[in-house]
């Protein structure tokens, strides 16, 4: 599909940038014009990626989130969130509900949720390389008077 | 985010408000922590009407509340849960765990 417009955005692995992630993710969906609840499902989507890649990849060092969105042809949204970390040994387990590494904050429903809220979801994790998420969701075509 | 709670007849509410990440989510079961040891709750309402936004950290944070009150006897459960939270807790299945009343207006 063609790529109508994209951004990039790198930060550290710090928790108090979830929610910068999300509103920058939602600010960036506004332009192919969500309803309140396509904007939910996006920053909610954003928020476990990005949760994911602070909690879990980088337990000894600070590491980086690189994260893009590319609007693509068809009113796609698509989003990328990159860690360079540790990786995920067994991705198929990691996306079972409930099951986490995680401390008592994490329900290990990151995944689960990701996966409900988005059209597409691809998990590619390499151990000692790091992860990388890739969600797609189509914009639903507004009718105007 | 903040928590502010009332407690009346046995019966604590928690009530939830701005957004609720993994960012918030220590600190406040830390502070719920204490104020379920405070007042040993009979009944504890989580009223998350107030609650903007809410990823799986929340989720978290509610089955973290059930097993501290199912500890000391009590029970727990979800009110006036807004769509995105209510959404979050839909796709999760808790629902089908504990107690969520919705109202209309998260409808």
């Amino acid at each position: 599909m063609k790529q109508l417009n994209y951004i990039k955005l790198d930060f550290p692995a710090r928790s108090a940038n979830e929610g910068f992630a999300r509103a920058a993710a939602a600010a960036f969906a506004a332009q192919l014009d969500p309803t309140m609840e396509e904007l939910g499902d996006i920053r909610t989507a954003v928020s476990e990626a990005v949760t994911n890649a602070i909690v879990h990849a980088y337990p000894d060092t600070l590491g980086d989130v690189h994260m893009r969105l590319r609007i693509l042809e068809g009113n796609v949204l698509e989003i990328v969130v990159r860690d360079k970390g540790r990786g995920i040994p067994d991705v198929a387990r990691a996306m079972e509900p409930m099951y986490t590494t995680g401390g008592e904050e994490r329900s290990g429903m990151g995944f689960t949720i990701m996966g409900s809220f988005m059209d597409g979801l691809r998990v590619r994790s390499a151990v000692g390389r790091g992860t990388t998420v890739t969600m797609s969701k189509r914009i639903s075509a507004k009718v105007r008077a | 985010m903040k928590v502010l709670s009332s407690f009346r007849e046995g019966r604590l509410t928690l009530y939830l408000k701005g957004e609720l990440d993994h960012h918030e989510a220590a600190a406040a079961l830390r502070h719920i922590t204490r104020t379920l040891d405070d007042y040993l709750p009979r009944d504890c309402v989580i009223d998350l009407g107030e609650l903007t936004f809410m990823d799986s950290s929340g989720i978290a944070l509610i089955l973290k509340i059930c097993r501290l009150m199912s500890e000391t006897g009590g029970r727990a459960w979800v009110e006036n849960a807004a769509k995105q939270p209510l959404k979050v807790i839909d796709a999760s299945g808790i629902d089908r765990m504990i107690k969520v009343v919705t109202t209309k207006a998260s409808l």
